[in-house]
């Protein structure tokens, strides 16, 4: 997708000057220069209208949800509630009700391990995960692991980044319960071809669980036509609060789940003797939630919403071509990932400096960026490097960000050169 | 650029790219790795002791940033020959160098030869940078197998 495709589309042209006049943190400075913020795919930077959705809430209607039987007890929860369709939408699931809040992606994945997981895989049974994945969707599962004995079989990857399909096909096998892997990788920008991944792992009797917390900010998901069984992801990263996080399921896995975190909020009924669970979705949000946080997770969807996901998206993509290019034609500079399908995301090293004194050194330029092993340790074991450097992209970034960056490395090639 | 000059030292960027004692020696009686997990940098600390309590050969491996390289590699230099009580206090006085804390007047010989790296205490981040060779020393010295800057 490129943005010339879109030159022609009856859609607003993507203005990234107004949509930079919407987030106020980038008016700062950074060592006395401005500041050029490159480091989204770690969290996103967030625009007025959720920072005044999240202020809105506190100043004035916030009270706990689910429980208040006065008016702003139950105008907050309508709100709160009413994010759940918001979400629905923005990833097309079936039922509001399959949509979970959790803190993060990192707690929807130890949700789906720890309840789906304890009780429905046995010793010798196998997962799958793949050599790109993020610490959190490694340690979780090694930790059933250690607990229930499945067995971990690591789908491997190209020298590009891509995922090897025909290796893939291969571990799939009569054992494998459950294919747990990226939809986008966080420190090679490779888009990871899920709906094959979901069809041929439906096909050998497996469930999928799609790590999306890197694509659903520049890819637009739609998980029933995707198939997938599970689908996780952050707020934050989305340009909403942190402390926010979406589980979504199917309902018939839902159902069958036991819950995850006992106490208020997820029991239909309590005696000593024995407690019922609360329908779905409570089932598994047990206590207060992160109310005001949830609400800033619907503004700002309907804010990446209103601009449109595909036109955000060839903005993204338009950058990564020119940053490409551009950090290309630096000395000593390799790029680590260079999948055809990527986005948003520039990984490198520098042959004549380390990632640690490349970040320190562009830091004084104002530019921020991601330096060191990016929760994923086995990546860059394979990848054969200690660390990258990461420049990550988002709606607001322009050309000149990247002119910035690539300036700020001839600093660097000046010291260290 | 100025505090960045005062980081980079060309002393700092000649360790850091030919680190001496940079190899595994065969007669190390202790050794230790080092592991600073935020962001991945590794490296394995060899010493040889003798009977008098002298170290006798210091070395290590691995791979890091210019500052932990060159902090390994001026380590391995400052430390042979020492007893292990005085590695240690070294390691004391450097340390408060790198963050600030420490006494700034006179230090003697030896640890104004690392007064090139106290420049990290402008950069809090990487203070860890510095100071990762020397607990992994201080843990080689100690028995201890393993240390984290966590």
């Amino acid at each position: 997708m490129t943005s010339a495709q879109h030159s022609d589309a009856n859609i607003q042209p993507f203005d990234v000057a107004k949509v930079r006049a919407d987030f106020p943190i980038l008016t700062r400075t950074m060592h006395d220069k401005p500041l050029v913020f490159l480091d989204s795919a770690a969290s996103a930077q967030k625009p007025r209208q959720v920072i005044d959705a999240v202020r809105d809430v506190y100043e004035r209607e916030y009270a706990n949800v689910h429980r208040g039987l006065y008016e702003i007890s139950e105008a907050v929860t309508a709100r709160y509630e009413g994010v759940r369709e918001t979400i629905r939408r923005y990833i097309n699931a079936g039922h509001t009700h399959e949509i979970i809040f959790t803190r993060n992606a990192t707690e929807s994945i130890n949700l789906v391990v720890a309840s789906y997981g304890r009780s429905f895989l046995q010793e010798g049974d196998e997962v799958i995960i793949s050599e790109l994945e993020h610490h959190a969707n490694i340690v979780p599962w090694q930790m059933l692991r250690d607990e229930k004995g499945i067995v971990l079989r690591i789908a491997p990857i190209s020298d590009d980044g891509e995922l090897i399909m025909d290796a893939f096909e291969k571990l799939l096998g009569p054992r494998t319960k459950l294919v747990a892997i990226s939809h986008m990788s966080n420190v090679l920008g490779t888009i990871l071809p899920v709906a094959e991944i979901t069809r041929l792992s439906h096909a050998a009797g497996a469930k999928v669980l799609l790590d999306g917390c890197q694509s659903v900010t520049h890819i637009p998901v739609d998980v029933q036509a995707l198939g997938c069984d599970f689908y996780v992801f952050s707020g934050h990263k989305l340009y909403g609060p942190s402390g926010i996080g979406v589980l979504y399921a199917r309902e018939e896995l839902l159902d069958a789940m036991p819950p995850y975190m006992g106490g208020g909020d997820m029991i239909s009924s309590v005696t000593f003797e024995k407690s019922t669970w609360a329908k779905l979705p409570h089932k598994f949000e047990a206590g207060t939630p992160a109310i005001a946080q949830a609400i800033g997770l619907g503004a700002a969807i309907d804010y990446v919403s209103a601009l449109g996901l595909e036109q955000i998206g060839a903005h993204e993509h338009d950058l990564l071509n020119y940053g490409t290019q551009q950090l290309s034609s630096v000395d000593g500079l390799r790029l680590v990932g260079t999948a055809p399908a990527k986005a948003s995301v520039m990984s490198f090293t520098l042959d004549f400096a380390h990632p640690h004194d490349i970040a320190t050194i562009i830091d004084r330029a104002g530019v921020a960026v991601r330096a060191g092993h990016h929760c994923a340790q086995p990546l860059m074991a394979r990848m054969d490097v200690p660390a990258t450097v990461r420049a990550s992209l988002g709606m607001y970034n322009t050309r000149a960000d990247i002119d910035a960056l690539v300036a700020a490395l001839g600093e660097v090639t000046e010291i260290f050169g | 650029m100025d505090d960045l000059r005062e980081l980079y030292q060309e002393v700092i960027l000649d360790h850091g790219k030919h680190p001496r004692n940079f190899r595994t020696p065969d007669d190390a009686t202790a050794e230790a790795h080092g592991n600073n997990p935020l962001c991945g940098d590794q490296l394995t600390v060899y010493i040889k002791t003798g009977a008098d309590g002298l170290v006798e050969d210091v070395a290590f491996i691995g791979r890091g940033c210019a500052i932990s390289v060159a902090s390994a590699s001026m380590m391995t230099e400052l430390v042979k020959g020492k007893t292990e009580a005085e590695a240690r206090a070294i390691f004391e006085t450097f340390h408060g160098m790198c963050t600030g804390e420490g006494d700034e007047g006179d230090v003697g010989e030896d640890l104004d030869k690392l007064k090139v790296l106290s420049g990290v205490r402008d950069f809090p981040t990487r203070v860890k940078c510095a100071t990762l060779p020397w607990h992994t020393l201080v843990a080689a010295l100690a028995g201890d197998s393993e240390v984290t800057t966590e």
